[in-house]
């Protein structure tokens, strides 16, 4: 077997399995923890397409930023390694329904799709074209993208000043 | 690296073994070959150094007796460690109480892997390496809350928590201030921001402008803050939180919370080193012996990272601890904002002065000598009025 291909199953299996725990697992905390081994994988597979920039990006943003706080958020929570869900079955239909169109979509975009194939593994920088791609024909998406974080943003702040609610949530 | 282990296949070094099979072994072979000889010695010497400098200034002598001056210290510390019973707390979360400190160890041993010692020392000249730096530290946050959560203890996971925060908060401010440096460069590999600069203080990317000076010093305040150092070490303040996340650790895994730690501050003095103080660039055409060469320019950048070091144990023995709130407001009222300053002033500076300023960069190492002049100036006169035999002596 290739070295790319065994690093590939690698890969995958890391980003499956862990996968599979964080949706498997009764204990909330394992499934925030298992998270890191699915956003690993991921960045690991990114870097193995040699796109490196994306990689980075990938650990800083969904390990540093999401994966941290979703921690942040479990941790907090009273009891959370025993949540007693009364009725297990509920979900399994629409579960089975949105699983079954999401996996047809998929298979069939990647039979239609028309995957580029390079005699030799390309592997050079990334990022300045990123950044002319983000700020040439592309600046549009991105700055209706950066308008909508910013609303989160101040949105975030104006939620949790507690002087800027009425007087009537202070009691 | 590839070339020589090629070399070494084609002259039947491994007995006809496909490559496949020998790549990832040496890959794993010059791993453990850095890690134990390399960053074991270095951490270990750090944390001496730290223990010597803090004796110093607290006027004791500081350990000096395990080998020559107690260089080996370190090393009774890690045997010592080793030997001590692992305890595992009983209502902890077994599983994720024994890997967190590996994940922790794994955060900053990963950084060794883009920073550049010479101009041939380096293990991958990634072209995100500063990028991969800022990222990869979010490993070590992980392994803080993991380690905060299954000890089942509240110090511990309120130290956890606290860490994360401050690292989650800190990386905005780090990551603002290489900005400009970014900009400069038009480059994100290490090894490339170190070719921008030169030898000279001057040819330095810290007195390039007004703007990168203080850009420096932000990034180093949000780096100490990061790698949790004294005033930020709230994580683990010991008249709060016992020892923060690592209450419940002993033996092996405490060492390893040790390591990390230690580690963490020699890699923030060599970013420091990299991005501002030129890294390893030293006049050429003095010899044209390639080892001599590499040899020198590894000297330069320890002297270099060091000395960033040595102001973080100054640091650490002076000033006391701020308050969680302090801390939040400092990152994001004063060096986030600051972050835009010298980001928007660093882009100005090029538009106007696109090859640099001839005149500020001289001005600016002048002012800063003269600021060093005058300070051991005051130091020397109170230490010859105070007549400590202590400090006259360093070598007791």
């Amino acid at each position: 077997m290739p070295l790319e291909a065994l690093v590939f199953y690698l890969l995958a299996a890391l980003t499956i399995g862990s996968a599979l725990i964080v949706a498997g697992s009764h204990n909330l905390v394992y499934s925030a923890f298992a998270l890191l081994g699915t956003f690993m994988g991921v960045a690991g597979l990114y870097a193995l397409l040699a796109a490196d920039f994306v990689a980075v990006i990938q650990v800083m943003l969904y390990i540093g930023g999401i994966l941290v706080l979703i921690l942040f958020a479990v941790m907090l929570t009273h009891r959370i390694a025993d949540v007693e869900v009364s009725n297990r079955t509920v979900g399994r239909i629409p579960a089975a329904l949105i699983l079954g169109i999401v996996g047809t979509v998929m298979g069939v975009c990647i039979g239609a799709a028309e995957w580029v194939q390079h005699a030799e593994p390309v592997v050079e920088p990334t990022t300045s074209g990123i950044g002319e791609a983000f700020l040439g024909p592309y600046i549009l998406p991105f700055e209706l993208a950066s308008v909508v974080l910013l609303v989160a943003l101040i949105g975030a702040v104006v939620v949790s000043r507690k002087e800027l609610r009425g007087p009537m949530v202070d009691g | 690296m590839q070339s020589f282990i090629d070399g070494l296949i084609a002259s039947g070094a491994f007995g006809g073994l496909p490559a496949e099979a020998v790549y990832p072994a040496m890959m794993f072979l010059f791993a453990s070959l850095v890690v134990f000889g390399f960053v074991l010695p270095l951490v270990t010497i750090t944390i001496w150094l730290e223990r010597r400098v803090w004796s110093r200034i607290q006027s004791r002598v500081g350990p000096n007796r395990v080998g020559p001056q107690g260089v080996l210290q370190g090393l009774a510390d890690g045997v010592k460690n080793i030997l001590k019973e692992d305890v595992v707390p009983d209502a902890a979360d077994r599983p994720l109480f024994v890997f967190a400190p590996y994940l922790l160890v794994w955060g900053f041993l990963a950084t060794f892997v883009v920073i550049p010692f010479s101009s041939a020392l380096v293990i991958a000249d990634l072209n995100v390496g500063i990028l991969y730096i800022v990222a990869i530290v979010a490993l070590s946050a992980v392994g803080v809350l993991m380690a905060g959560w299954a000890s089942n203890n509240k110090w511990s996971l309120l130290g956890g928590i606290r860490s994360a925060a401050q690292v989650v908060s800190y990386e905005i401010p780090a990551g603002l201030a290489l900005l400009p440096v970014v900009l400069l460069t038009g480059t994100l590999s290490t090894q490339g921001i170190i070719q921008a600069q030169g030898w000279a203080p001057w040819d330095w990317f810290l007195f390039h402008s007004p703007f990168t000076f203080i850009a420096a010093f932000a990034f180093y305040i949000s780096a100490l803050a990061e790698t949790n150092r004294t005033p930020f070490d709230i994580p683990e303040a010991e008249s709060e939180l016992v020892a923060g996340f690592a209450t419940e650790y002993s033996g092996f895994r405490f060492a390893l919370f040790f390591l990390a730690e230690w580690g963490s501050l020699y890699v923030t003095g060599a970013i420091m080193a990299v991005l501002f103080l030129g890294g390893w660039q030293i006049p050429t055409g003095w010899t044209n012996n390639t080892v001599v060469l590499n040899i020198a320019q590894l000297t330069v950048f320890f002297l270099k990272a060091y000395f960033w070091v040595f102001l973080a144990m100054w640091i650490r023995a002076t000033l006391p601890r701020i308050r969680v709130d302090q801390m939040m407001s400092l990152c994001w009222k004063y060096l986030v904002p600051l972050g835009f300053v010298n980001l928007v002033g660093t882009a100005v500076w090029m538009v106007i002065w696109p090859e640099g300023n001839a005149f500020v960069p001289y001005l600016m190492v002048v002012g800063t000598l003269a600021l060093i002049v005058i300070f051991f100036r005051r130091v020397l006169y109170h230490l010859r009025r105070a007549k400590p035999e202590l400090y006259f002596n360093p070598a007791i």
